[in-house]
């Protein structure tokens, strides 16, 4: 068994790091429904969830117990091979597509085993993206022509029509970032932004700023979220696509739209923002403590505000939570090597959460397109913009004489 | 048997598989859902030679942009099971002997090649994209620009006969 385990220790640690990295972005998904909530809730001059646990922090077990525990009808008339099937695709290709991205420079040493933050790193990493993006369309299109409902097939209709379209314009925007890098490998492309002359004005969004605005729109139509949620549109389609879908299969559909955010923030900070690189000059070592002055505050924060909470149950729960983060942000003092390793992470990470926000505040400001509105700005604006981008990057690189 | 081989019949029998079922299914839906099965395949089939950049575009192009277009055609049209009609004659007596010719011939190729089919699965050199590009770009320009304007000639013809309808 242990010789079994040795010589097959990297598929071992892969299954892991799989497990783990599911693990993470299930609860964070979770929390990404709450945190939702709350500033939706808050721009709105709303509450939000704060009956279920203390500021509603327990709300997404709530949901999660919801989900599981309902009822599951499955409409008469449906294809039920397609019906069931939808929402597996969607949610499996979600999940897949996080494999990809890398969440830091350096290797973790284990058992004398180098291990990286990331479950595989492709030398065609965007390339496979994109190809599982462009599959993801079949979970949304396939879910509104199995129900047997008009509903849910118009709004199957319309994800297929907006998802090709903002493909396009996707894939050409960021044939930029692959030009100046000139690999497909998310490594590679981050290891192209690092520059110790030119610091922080050595990422991309400053030379490809076309190219980030027509990357984040066409991401955000391929994700189905408020501006482009046309497909599942509430004030016109009741839920489009889904809305035949109850208990755990619906959750599907939410997880695998949460997880498909995630990957789209991922993607920006990566190739637009520097991923892991560090805003400041290298030379600047006190930043490195930068994790420990947000957690330590913070913690204490969480902390007082505990202490003062309504319910007993919150006076005991925030002060616990507020403890565990400021131990958090204190150990990571005393101990500097584990410091070090977690700058690359904490830079990508903190790029990803403000993302995520933006995310958020769309969703809490901007109304939805009209259908023709969302075709002519894919096709007449973002298009050619993206590619008139490609042009002039490729013709810079041309005139300056690299690759 | 080695792995890399073992992959291949795994990949060339989903591909074969998907293929027969496009042909049985009487659903357009569940025909297009088997044939972007067998692109799939066919995309793990290139990753397999090395071919990564191949294999991406594969299921980008053919995969997610051209499947998904039949199969929002298929649902626009509201397109229901199949009828069976009565074969044709003509397809029974000359299109059998044809099709059994046809699976000989390529039977024949493939039994001839078999080395170079696992000498393909097991090498995994990779076919580099810049290689590929060079091909592209310097060695067939002139045959890669012609087929795009091809294709725009295409897109043309079918803007023309669009509008010529809706007048």
């Amino acid at each position: 068994m242990i010789d079994f385990l040795a010589q097959h220790a990297d598929i071992l640690i892969t299954l892991v790091k799989i497990a783990l990295l599911l693990f993470i972005v299930l609860t964070v998904n979770a929390y990404l429904t709450w945190f939702e909530r709350k500033v939706v809730a808050h721009m709105q001059s709303r509450w939000g969830p704060h009956r279920v646990g203390p500021h509603g922090l327990l709300q997404p077990l709530a949901d999660g117990a919801k989900f599981l525990l309902k009822e599951d009808p499955t409409p008469a008339g449906v294809d039920k091979f397609t019906y069931y099937l939808a929402p597996l695709m969607a949610l499996a290709l979600a999940l897949t597509s996080i494999a990809i991205i890398p969440f830091g420079p350096d290797p973790l040493r284990i058992f004398g085993r180098d291990v990286y933050l990331g479950i595989v790193d492709l030398n065609i990493g965007l390339l496979a993206l994109f190809a599982i993006t462009a599959l993801s369309v079949y979970g949304v299109a396939l879910a509104g022509w199995s129900s047997n409902s008009k509903y849910p097939l118009l709004g199957g209709l319309r994800s297929s029509a907006q998802m090709v379209s903002y493909e396009l314009a996707l894939t050409m925007s960021v044939v930029g970032v692959l030009l100046s890098a000139g690999s497909f490998s998310l490594r590679d492309i981050i290891g192209a932004q690092a520059s110790p002359r030119l610091g922080v004005f050595g990422w991309n969004i400053f030379p490809q700023i076309l190219g980030f605005l027509c990357f984040f729109v066409a991401a955000v139509a391929e994700t189905n979220r408020v501006p482009f949620d046309l497909p599942e549109a509430e004030s016109e389609l009741v839920a489009g696509f889904h809305t035949e879908y109850a208990s755990f299969k619906f959750a599907m559909f939410f997880i695998a739209e949460y997880t498909s955010m995630i990957t789209v923030s991922c993607l920006c900070s990566i190739m637009f923002f520097g991923g892991w690189l560090s805003p400041f000059p290298a030379s600047w070592t006190f930043t490195h403590f930068l994790p420990s002055a947000i957690l330590i505050p913070f913690g204490l924060w969480v902390i007082w505000d505990g202490i003062r909470y309504e319910t007993i149950f919150g006076r005991i729960i925030l002060p616990g939570l507020g403890t565990v983060i400021t131990a958090l942000g204190a150990l990571l003092v005393v101990f500097p090597a584990v410091n070090e390793f977690i700058q690359g992470p904490f830079w990508l990470l903190s790029k990803i959460f403000v993302f995520l926000f933006v995310y958020v505040w769309m969703r809490g400001t901007l109304p939805r397109f009209r259908y023709d509105q969302l075709m002519s700005f894919g096709w007449k604006l973002l298009l050619p913009v993206s590619l008139a981008n490609a042009v002039i990057t490729a013709s810079w690189i041309l005139v300056r004489g690299g690759q | 048997m080695n792995a890399p081989l073992l992959v291949f019949f795994v990949l060339a029998t989903m591909a074969v598989l998907g293929a027969l079922n496009l042909i049985l299914q009487r659903h357009p839906i569940h025909s297009a859902l088997s044939l972007i099965v067998v692109m799939v395949a066919l995309a793990g089939l290139y990753l397999l030679m090395g071919a990564e950049f191949v294999a991406a575009v594969q299921i980008i192009v053919y995969g997610g942009a051209i499947m998904v277009l039949f199969v929002f055609v298929i649902m626009l049209l509201n397109a229901g099971v199949e009828e069976h009609t009565n074969a044709s004659k003509l397809a029974g007596i000359a299109g059998v002997p044809l099709a059994v010719a046809l699976m000989g011939f390529l039977a024949a190729a493939v039994a001839r090649s078999t080395d170079t089919v696992q000498a393909a699965a097991q090498t995994g050199a990779v076919a580099p994209t810049k290689a590929l590009a060079n091909l592209l770009f310097q060695g067939f320009v002139y045959p890669f620009e012609l087929t795009s304007f091809l294709i725009l000639v295409a897109i043309l013809g079918a803007i023309v006969l669009a509008q010529r309808e809706k007048a």
